[in-house]
């Protein structure tokens, strides 16, 4: 059954972002809105940028050292979305067939430029994203998106969502793993045993709903979710945030690729 | 203080599917009492709890706790009172940090952000977990969530403590600093369990629930070694009185 590696792979992602690393000790806020920043600019490139591109990969790099991520673990994941990519960017090449450049003397149409444009931005915003899950506790994403204003309900609703989705997925896995006990190997009769599965598990969330919804009630709840916030925007969060920002606009708005081969060039010369 | 007494009179109470799971239970805690409940697998403990806080509200009878009739109105401030501890830790640790999840209730007191980071941590500090304060419950083991969700109880400092079933799940070690803790807590107290070996050792007095009725109630001595009303019950001897069982 696959279920069991799915959560174990949710469980490491959610493991990851309470490591202790520089990156990770960072105010959330800081990272929300640095990713964000990276985000746009990088979509804010034009169809056919590749080489503009390119620098940008230094980001993610950085961020795999700093916050001790494990480069495979997050790239299989990328990878598994890029499917997406392939499927918005393939019709490219066949519809936009006018030839952009020349790759060593191969001619290369505009359509297969633009498609490796989108999996390159793909690629980037993917991994940002990842980044920021597997270096931030999903706890610290929500208060951040609090303070830069979204509403108080959403932020309850995620934070419901982040502590039972890992209950409910183990109590998920404890049925599926009493059914494949007990069917010996047999596939088959699937259907009509997942609809119980399903309808089992509809039935005790509800419950379960209910009596969270008594403890909350037990202890005090009369309708809006306190907590007790610290303050943790400091100089590091300054420091990092002007670097990125700094870096990103002079990546966005230099051609680095071209000065470092006219750089070479020169030197060559 | 003098005043946190748990009067129930002539309680009944119906699920809404028709399930009689209370018929007529009646009984006085006074002060500072520790008391068990223990009876068979539905019997009602779990039931009769509930019903503390007013969660559920009888069908007929009157609670009164602490001088204050349960009642719709009165639910909100004898909640203040009644700390519950639930028998599964994962229905009362609902926020997404252990800190959080104690401070839960504090704040919802009112009380400023440097009082309930107080209260945290000495609460945190009582069952010895101050470690995992920021840790996400799901991380915890079993044992440790048990702990925790009575720190989240402990945090509000209520006057009276009801628990149901505290040490299932627990290790041996656990389960002992739970005896203390329990033994420390010199509010009145009571504790749905079919861990005999704790009631004998936590609470003075007994309650025997059985098909929503109480069938027996006195001193732990009496009750936990009447071995016939025991095994009527469902439950055995505690083993702390079974030696000359060992051959
Ligand atoms: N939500 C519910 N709806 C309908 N009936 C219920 C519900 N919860 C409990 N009951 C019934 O009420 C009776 C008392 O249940 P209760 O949970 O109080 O028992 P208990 O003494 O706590 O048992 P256990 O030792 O297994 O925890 C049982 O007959 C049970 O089937
Ligand atoms: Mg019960």
């Amino acid at each position: 059954m696959n279920f069991d590696k799915e959560y174990f792979n949710l469980g490491v992602l959610d493991t990851l972002s309470y490591k202790n690393t520089l990156v990770h000790r960072l105010d959330p806020r800081t990272k929300v809105i640095t990713t964000f920043a990276f985000i746009v600019t990088v979509v804010s490139f034009p169809k056919y940028e590749i080489a503009g591109l390119i620098p940008f990969l230094l980001f993610p790099v950085v961020i795999f050292a700093l916050g001790d991520i494990p480069v495979w673990f997050i790239l299989k994941k990328v990878l598994v979305v890029s499917v997406f990519a392939v499927f918005i960017g393939i019709l490219n090449p066949l519809f936009d067939t006018h030839i952009k450049y020349h790759f060593l003397t191969f001619p290369v149409s505009g359509g297969w430029v633009s498609f490796f444009s989108i999996l390159l931005k793909f690629f980037l915003t993917m991994c940002s994203a990842l980044l920021l899950i597997s270096t931030t506790s999903f706890p610290g994403i929500c208060h951040a998106l609090r303070k830069l204003g979204v509403p108080e309900i959403f932020i309850s609703q995620l934070l419901f969502l982040y502590r039972y989705i890992f209950v409910l997925m183990e109590e998920t896995l404890r049925m599926v793993r009493a059914k494949d006990l007990r069917s010996f190997g047999k596939k088959g009769q699937g259907i009509s045993i997942f609809i119980n599965l399903v309808g089992t598990l509809f039935v005790k969330t509800i419950e379960r709903a209910e009596r969270i919804y008594h403890a909350m009630l037990s202890r005090g709840f009369t309708g809006t979710i306190h907590f007790v916030l610290k303050e943790g925007f400091g100089k590091k969060d300054f420091v990092f945030m002007s670097v990125t920002g700094i870096t990103l606009f002079i990546f966005r708005a230099y051609d680095i690729v071209g000065l470092i081969g006219r750089l070479a060039e020169r030197m060559f010369n | 203080m003098t005043h946190h007494i748990i009067d129930f009179k002539d309680i009944f109470f119906q699920y809404p599917d028709g399930t009689e799971a209370l018929k007529g239970v009646s009984f006085r805690i006074i002060h500072g009492e520790s008391v068990g409940l223990v009876g068979a697998n539905g019997a009602g403990k779990s039931t009769l709890l509930l019903q503390m806080n007013g969660y559920m509200l009888p069908s007929s009878g009157v609670i009164n706790i602490g001088g204050v009739e349960l009642t719709k109105k009165t639910r909100q401030d004898i909640r203040k009172k009644v700390g519950v501890v639930f028998q599964n830790p994962d229905d009362q640790l609902f926020m997404p940090t252990v800190f959080d999840d104690v401070a839960f209730g504090p704040l919802n007191l009112g009380m400023s952000n440097e009082r309930v980071t107080d209260r945290v941590n000495s609460a945190l500090q009582t069952i010895g977990c101050l470690d995992l304060a920021t840790k996400p419950p799901h991380h915890l083991s079993a044992g440790k969530k048990r702990a925790v969700s009575i720190a989240t109880v402990l945090a509000m400092e209520p006057d009276i403590l009801a628990m149901d079933e505290p040490s299932s799940n627990l290790d041996p070690k656990s389960r002992r600093d739970l005896i203390g803790l329990l033994k420390e807590f010199k509010h009145t107290k009571i504790i749905a369990s079919h861990d005999l070996d704790l009631i004998l050792e936590v609470c003075e007095r007994c309650l025997v629930i059985k098909n929503g009725m109480i069938v027996a109630d006195g001193r732990v001595s009496g009750i936990l070694t009447n071995q016939l009303l025991l095994e009527e019950n469902h439950l055995e001897l505690p083993l702390s009185l079974q030696k000359n069982r060992i051959h």
